[in-house]
Order: C-alpha cells, then structure tokens, then sequence
C-alpha cells in the first residue's frame, strides 16, 4: 500500500508529531519503503488463522479491587516539568 | 579481578581474597581509562557504586551474602532506578530522575549487587547498532571501526571491554543475543514473561523481556538466578517455578537433538560466520548430541510482522510521553497542541519518530486488518512452526545475525536494510521462547555468536548447553587488547 505526504502528515499528527516540510518528502519515502516491505505478509493466506496477541497464551491476570499502592504523589510529580498545588500545569484550555 | 567471571569473583569475595571496594574501584577505574573512547555508560553511578560495595564488605563479613553480594552490573538505561537519571538513550528523558526502581533492579539491589552505572542503547532500544542514542554510538571493543550491535550495545560492550562483572539487557528483537553475538558475549533472552518487566520503560509490550549479559553461561545463570520470578506488579508476569539454574549446568548432553532449520541457510548468510557456526555444532556432537534438519517455514515472514507488532505497540507506549508529567517539555507552549507537538518533536529521535509514524498508521482506522491483525496472525504461525519443531529436536540451533558486526556508519540511513539484519533473532520474540548467545568464534576479526533456542521456559537447559560447550572452548575467555 503506497502512503502519499499528506496521508504522512495526519499520521504524524494523529501521533502529535510534527514533520517539518523540509523532510516529509524523505520522510515520506522512507515510511513507503517500510510499508512496502511490510506488505510481503498480504501474499500469505491467513484464512481460519486467530491473531496471536500473547506467545504463550496467557490471559490477564485479575486482583481483586482494594487499594494496593500509598499516595506516592510528592515523590512522582518530582520530575514533572510544571506542577502547582498538586496539579500538572499545562497552557490555558478553557477560555 | 575485572577479567574473572562473577563466579570467580563471588569465590574470591567468600574466601576474603578481595573486597567488593578494591573490584568496583578497579572497574570505576577501567570506566575512566576506556569508556571516553567505547561510550558503553551513560551514567557512571562512583558514589553510589562505592557505597554499595562498602554496604556489600559489611554484609559478606556478618555472613549474608549471597552469589551477586558485591559484585559490580551495569543496568541499561531503561531499568528505573530510584533517585539516578533513566535516559532511555533519548532526549526525551534527557531530564529524568527515576523515582522508583524497576523490579528487576531492585531484586539485584536487595542481593547486595553493585551498581557501577547505566549503560548506552538505541534510544527506546529501537535499533541494532547502537547509533540510535541521543548519547552517540558505542564502539566495539574487538574493533572501535565497528557497531556493537543492539539495542543493548552498551551493555554487551561494557562487559566485552571488562567495564563491568556483567549486565541487565532487554530483548525485543534480539536486543540482547545480536549485541552479544557482536561483542562476544555470553546473552540470555528469557522466555516472554519469566522475568519482570515492571519499571522498565517499555517499547513492545508483548514481546519485550530482560535477560543477563555476561561472560560466561554460568554467570548468566547466577544473574537469572536474582532477576527470575512472578511478580504481581507486571500483569503479564508468569506464575512459573523458578529452578537453581546453576545446578544443571553441567548435566550431560547425551542424546540431545538439535534442530537445524533449513530456512537458516539461506542467501546473505555470510560464509565465515556460517562456518563458526557448523564448528561449533561439530564440538556439540563430539558431546554427545545429534543433529536433525527441521522445517520453520514461516521464519522469513518475522521482519514484516515484528515491523508491525513492534512499532504498533510502541505507538501506544510512546504516547506517554505528552511533555506534561515527565520527560522533555518545548520552551513556552502557545497551547496544548503545541506542547505536544513541539516537546515530542524536539524529544524522540529519527528513528522513534519513525516508529511511531508506521505504528499508528499500522493501527489506525481502515488499516487495523491489513495490519496489525494479519501480523499478529502470522505471529500464530511462526510460533506454532516452532512448536512443531520441538517434536522432532530439544533445541534450534543457528546464527544471531547474517554477518559479523559491520561498520559503524554502514547502513544507519536505510532503515529496511538494518531491519532486515534481524531476521534471525525476531522470531523468537514472536514466538515467547528463550534464546541464549554464546561466543564460537571470529569472523573478519569480530566476534560470532551461536544461537540456541529453547522451548518455553527451558533456561535451564540453555544454559546447561552454553555451559558445556565453554568447557571444552575457551572463545568466552578471550578480551579485546584495549589500548
């Protein structure tokens, strides 16, 4: 499957990344190249095949609802950029 | 002492011969003199180092130690590790003072391990030579000309070079057996789930695992012996006995089957490390064992559906870091789009960036089916061919990489061509089994692992069999003549 610039930038923006127009033509060319390696998986019949999300087949593993961990706030916004009062400061949202 | 294996230093540290101070200071020492050049560490952690390796003395002397009490590892940089920077290889955590410690870590702190520092890897470990870092590349010690391969490439060329006793990796791809296939060391990738991932920072959920790097078998043995085990804090931990994997090392291999996949052979299988190869399954039969030619006929297919797995999963894990609770923030975000964008933008690298890009698109709306699911179908495959396999052999045995590492430089800007460079080792991943890597040779004067692939949970007799053969060759002994 061929992937044009543009169809490049809305991923990109989908993943909050910005390409700057100087390399999203490369870039471009490069994610084809990927893709088009990628593609040799659509000449294998995988009719009646279940995905395989898990090697081993485990399944996830379930506890019961109780609280297991302290308040570690303090400790964790230690290495957040901005915090006040407990909050993650971010620019104004909500005019 | 820096050139013995652990569990030479773990005897002469019972029998007082030396402290744990006099062999982390030699190392700290061997880290100053040579890793201006290797560029192995990212941190190099002296005080707290010395502090541990007092602490170990201490408890050596009161008569509780164990095997790893006082013995100096460097962890890559995605082990958290409470109150000293986690960098991940990228500029995105550049600024990151863990503030926990990862459970693998942990468990070596609370056995009186020394941690000398953190070593260099691809940024988010994606890549396989170790030129994905924000902190530049490792060289390999056996040829600073060359890659040390990756994405644990600083950790495999921290204990080729004897910077360290050994060292934590982690294997997604074969982040831990192609570096040490490269450096020529002994690397162990544990089967999907044996060890925990908890507290490290994560790249592909479903297939990442850690693993030690060592010289010998017998060392990763006793370092698994620590890092083994459930753990309720990693979700996808496995409630498996864990075995003295030191106990069995010197079982014997009489009778034992070795697979060897036809798919192996095939064209780009450079002729000198083919030939390493063929001699060291020779030294297995005059061991004991036999040889059987067994079928993957799914194994070329790892590269397309690892490079869709691999990259979706890191689309998702990657999202985490938005610029707001941790990790690089722009410089006056106008709002907060404009944060995200600039601060992920300005934080990951080329490659990740690039990753991101092919998982999401992997992952997004119209796309999923052709994608994701039909990767994760022939995941199914790949991994029943192997199960299929080990009704006719215990074991596979091959080569980690088609080639002897290559130069620096030589193909970081085709991404295609370095992904393809995987294809002996991402099926494992695929397919949850463990896979260990040990030194059988040179090839062009740089190091050539054998692989050996097990089935699920079969550590023990990985290593067993990596044992066994270090007993009668003496490749895992050699050691870069370091200027």
């Amino acid at each position: 499957m061929a992937i044009d610039s543009s169809e490049v930038k809305k991923v990109a923006r989908l993943a909050r990344l910005d390409i700057d127009d100087s390399a999203i033509a490369a870039t471009t060319a490069t994610i084809s190249n990927i893709l088009a390696m990628v593609d040799r998986m659509q000449l294998v019949d995988t009719q009646g095949v279940p995905p395989l999300a898990h090697p081993l087949e485990a399944i996830q593993r379930l506890r019961k609802d109780e609280v297991s961990e302290t308040d570690q706030r303090e400790q964790l916004q230690s290495c957040a950029p901005a915090v006040e009062e407990g909050l993650f400061l971010v620019p104004r949202v909500i005019e | 002492m820096y050139d013995k294996t652990i569990a030479e230093q773990s005897r002469a540290l019972t029998r007082g011969e030396l402290s744990s101070v006099e062999l982390t200071q030699s190392y700290l020492d061997r880290i100053r003199q040579f890793d201006g050049d290797i560029n192995s560490y990212i941190t190099v952690t002296e005080e707290l180092a010395l502090d541990q390796a007092r602490a170990a003395d201490e408890r050596r002397a009161s008569g509780d130690a164990g095997a790893m009490t006082g013995i100096p590892l460097a962890h890559k940089d995605l082990f958290c590790t409470e109150g000293v920077k986690t960098s991940c290889g990228s500029r995105m955590l550049d600024n990151f003072i863990a503030p926990y410690e990862s459970t693998v870590t942990a468990r070596f702190k609370d056995a009186g391990a020394v941690m000398l520092g953190k070593t260099n890897m691809d940024e988010f470990a994606m890549g396989s030579s170790n030129e994905n870092s924000y902190y530049g590349p490792v060289k390999n010690p056996w040829d600073k000309a060359a890659i040390p391969g990756g994405s644990s490439g600083g950790s495999a060329a921290a204990v080729a070079a004897r910077l360290a006793a050994g060292a934590t990796g982690t294997d997604t791809g074969g982040s831990i057996r192609q570096p040490a296939s490269h450096c020529g060391i002994t690397g162990l990738k544990p089967t999907y789930g044996r060890v925990s991932r908890w507290g490290m920072v994560a790249y592909a959920s479903s297939l990442d695992q850690a693993g030690p790097m060592t010289r010998s078998a017998e060392d990763a043995a006793i370092m698994l012996n620590t890092m083994a085990g459930f753990d309720p804090r990693d979700s996808t931990s496995l409630e498996h006995s864990v075995p003295d994997y030191t106990t069995t090392l010197n079982d014997s291999l009489e009778g034992l089957t070795i697979g060897l996949p036809k798919e192996y052979i095939a064209a780009g299988l450079d002729a000198d490390v083919e030939k390493q190869i063929d001699r060291s399954i020779t030294e297995y039969v005059k061991l004991g064992a036999k040889v059987k030619e067994v079928s993957l006929p799914n194994a070329g297919l790892c590269i397309p559906a690892y490079y869709v797995i691999a990259p979706a999963e890191a689309s998702s894990n990657l999202s985490r870091f938005d610029g707001v609770r941790f990790g690089h923030r722009c410089e006056d975000p106008q709002d907060l789009m404009d944060l995200y964008l600039r601060s992920r933008s300005e934080g990951f690298g080329e490659e990740v960036k690039r990753r991101i890009i092919v998982g999401t698109y992997a992952l997004s709306s119209g796309y999923y089916d052709a994608y994701y699911r039909k990767a994760q179908q022939i995941r199914r495959l790949i991994r029943d061919d192997f199960l299929d396999a080990f009704k006719e052999c215990d074991v596979i045995m091959g080569p980690n990489a088609p080639t002897a590492a290559f130069d620096l430089g030589a193909i970081n800007n085709d991404p295609v061509a370095m992904y393809l460079s995987d294809i002996y080792t991402l099926s494992v991943n695929l397919a949850g089994l463990p896979g260990l890597s040990v030194p059988v040779g040179m090839a062009n004067n740089r190091p050539v692992g054998l692989q050996i692939i097990g089935q699920h949970f079969a550590e023990a007799r990985l290593l067993n069999i990596g044992h066994r053969l270090q007993q009668v060759t003496d490749w895992h002994l050699q050691s870069p003549a370091l200027i």
